[in-house]
């Protein structure tokens, strides 16, 4: 591996730029570790032997034990989406644009963005954990001396999992927001259950939900991708563990940003 | 037989290792002691978890020091590894524990593997235990789940990592006597890195001091104990004395 040459052998004026250049060259570093990290998961997807026992506890751990959470944080979304887009367009006399607005916003952005923080701070952050805990306490390593790859058991499942449970949560996230955003506009504010429902026929369409599927696809490959590499290089001890659960997050959740950003932009 | 040859290792600007060459017969019980953890160090390039910066660890004349991927496993299907915290997986059962690797990496019928997995437990005294979570059970039981875990796919070469730190000294005999017992019983290939001195001259066959990244002492229990190196009384004794220049450690096969 490359190792740039300690800052003290520069002269003073120096020692910043070399301090700059090992950060880069650090940071670069870790990109490649953690590219490498995703490419052995991606090609353990497809050679066998596939451990379909952790694959079904991988989808009840990140998918089925966040369903509450889904369902909450759904419904709440909704409603305050009902609620303040009903004040906004009223001032327009538009409020037959609730449903569309409610539900377009929850298809293509809200849906897959918030479901993926939400379950990222659940069942991302116990994922990390869980993976520090078993590295901090050899058995990854007992995996490894009984011939059996860590890999396989932890993170190919996990990432599986991700890409069929993230696209499920977030239909069940949209659907219970379409609900609560219902529940506030039709049953509080009094507008027709026709005009919520028969509007947002008219305005959204395969595209949006294709949008919000990909986005809900790759925030499955991001979670699990992140949550597993940071469990499996977190430091010594608790204090390791806590910053690599830490830091899964924080990373995940920007990322979740970042690429929300990036595919917005680019799919129709 | 597992031969170390002139196996180096350095982390950072700390040298571990500085060329260490050890000998183990097939079916001996070979103890490591010594101090700053170069005995586990030692043990973790046996095991394919460390790779040296020079040296080779040859099994029966491979070195697994260059084998990768299916070829290492090949080799270390032939371990069973009992480590210093037991490293039992949290989310499984003792029973489950015990049973996991023949499920993995045997093609055994349910009903063989109940009847290998019982009699492992009761082999360490855990009958009717299997239904308990690692949580659950003391230190020493941990400990004892560990090495039914190890020796349940009757491995030719087992490798303990400190199985009695941290216990009391009663427990500690009773670890021992265990590994006695079923080295006697399953004649395995035994390599124990231990700090419970004295007691530990009662286990090994052999047994090798490792110091400042050399092996500087290899014999009987009794020929290292009667060592005239300072530095190996020293550590049989517990003293912190420096050690004289003339007697600084000299590596020894």
């Amino acid at each position: 591996m490359f190792s740039p040459p300690a800052s003290d052998v520069w002269p003073a004026p120096l020692r910043p730029i070399a301090a700059l250049g090992r950060l880069i060259v650090d940071l670069i570093l870790a990109l490649g570790q953690f590219g490498r990290f995703f490419a052995r998961a991606v090609a353990y997807v497809v050679i066998p032997p596939f451990k379909v026992g952790r694959l079904i506890d991988r989808i009840h751990f990140i998918g089925f034990r966040s369903l509450t959470i889904v369902i909450l944080t759904g419904a709440f979304t909704g409603m305050v989406l009902g609620l303040q887009i009903f004040l906004v367009l009223s001032r327009f006399g538009s409020e037959a644009y609730l449903g569309p607005a409610v539900a377009l916003s929850l298809i293509r952005e809200l849906g897959p963005v918030l479901c993926a923080v939400f379950v990222t701070g659940l069942a991302g952050s116990a994922l990390t954990a869980e993976i520090g805990i078993m590295k901090i306490t050899e058995q990854i390593d007992a995996l490894q001396v009984m011939a059996l790859n860590p890999f396989r058991y932890l993170v190919v499942p996990a990432i599986v999992a991700g890409v069929i449970t993230f696209p499920l949560m977030v239909s069940i996230f949209d659907v219970v927001g379409i609900m609560g955003g219902y529940l506030v506009g039709v049953e509080l504010l009094g507008l027709s259950p026709g005009t919520y429902f028969g509007e947002m026929k008219t305005f959204v369409n395969w595209a949006d939900l294709m949008t919000g599927y990909w986005k809900a696809l790759s925030f499955g490959i991001i979670v699990p991708w992140v949550c597993t590499y940071k469990g499996f290089n977190c430091g010594h001890g608790a204090a390791g563990v806590a910053r690599a659960t830490t830091q899964a997050v924080v990373l995940s959740s920007v990322l979740i940003l970042v690429w929300d950003y990036f595919l917005g932009s680019v799919l129709p | 037989m597992i031969r170390v040859q002139g196996l180096q290792k350095r982390f950072g600007s700390q040298e571990v290792l500085r060329g260490v060459d050890l000998d183990i017969a097939t079916g001996e019980i070979m103890v490591v002691i010594g101090r700053s953890g170069g005995g586990k160090s030692v043990l973790k390039h046996m095991i394919g978890l460390l790779r040296p910066d020079a040296g080779a660890v040859l099994v029966d004349g491979t070195d697994i020091t260059r084998l990768r991927g299916r070829a290492l496993d090949r080799v270390r299907e032939r371990y069973g590894v009992v480590f210093q915290g037991g490293a039992l997986f949290d989310s499984m059962s003792v029973w489950d524990n015990v049973a996991f690797p023949l499920r993995e990496k045997s093609r055994h019928s349910t009903a063989e593997i109940q009847g290998r997995v019982e009699e492992k437990l009761e082999q360490v005294g855990l009958d009717g235990m299997g239904d308990k979570n690692p949580a659950e059970i003391s230190g020493g039981m941990r400990k004892r789940v560990a090495i039914a875990r190890a020796l349940v796919t009757e491995p030719e070469i087992v490798f303990f990592d400190e199985p009695t730190t941290g216990l009391d000294p009663i427990l500690v005999n009773t670890i021992h006597h265990l590994i006695v017992d079923l080295h006697r019983k399953f004649r395995f290939t035994a390599v124990m890195v231990s700090h419970e001195i004295p007691e530990i001259f009662e286990v090994g066959d052999r047994v090798a001091m490792l110091h400042d990244g050399v092996i500087v002492e290899v014999g009987t229990p009794g020929a290292v104990r009667g060592s005239a190196k300072a530095v190996v009384q020293h550590f049989i004794r517990g003293e912190v004395e420096a050690v004289p220049a003339d007697q600084s450690p000299r590596p020894v096969r």
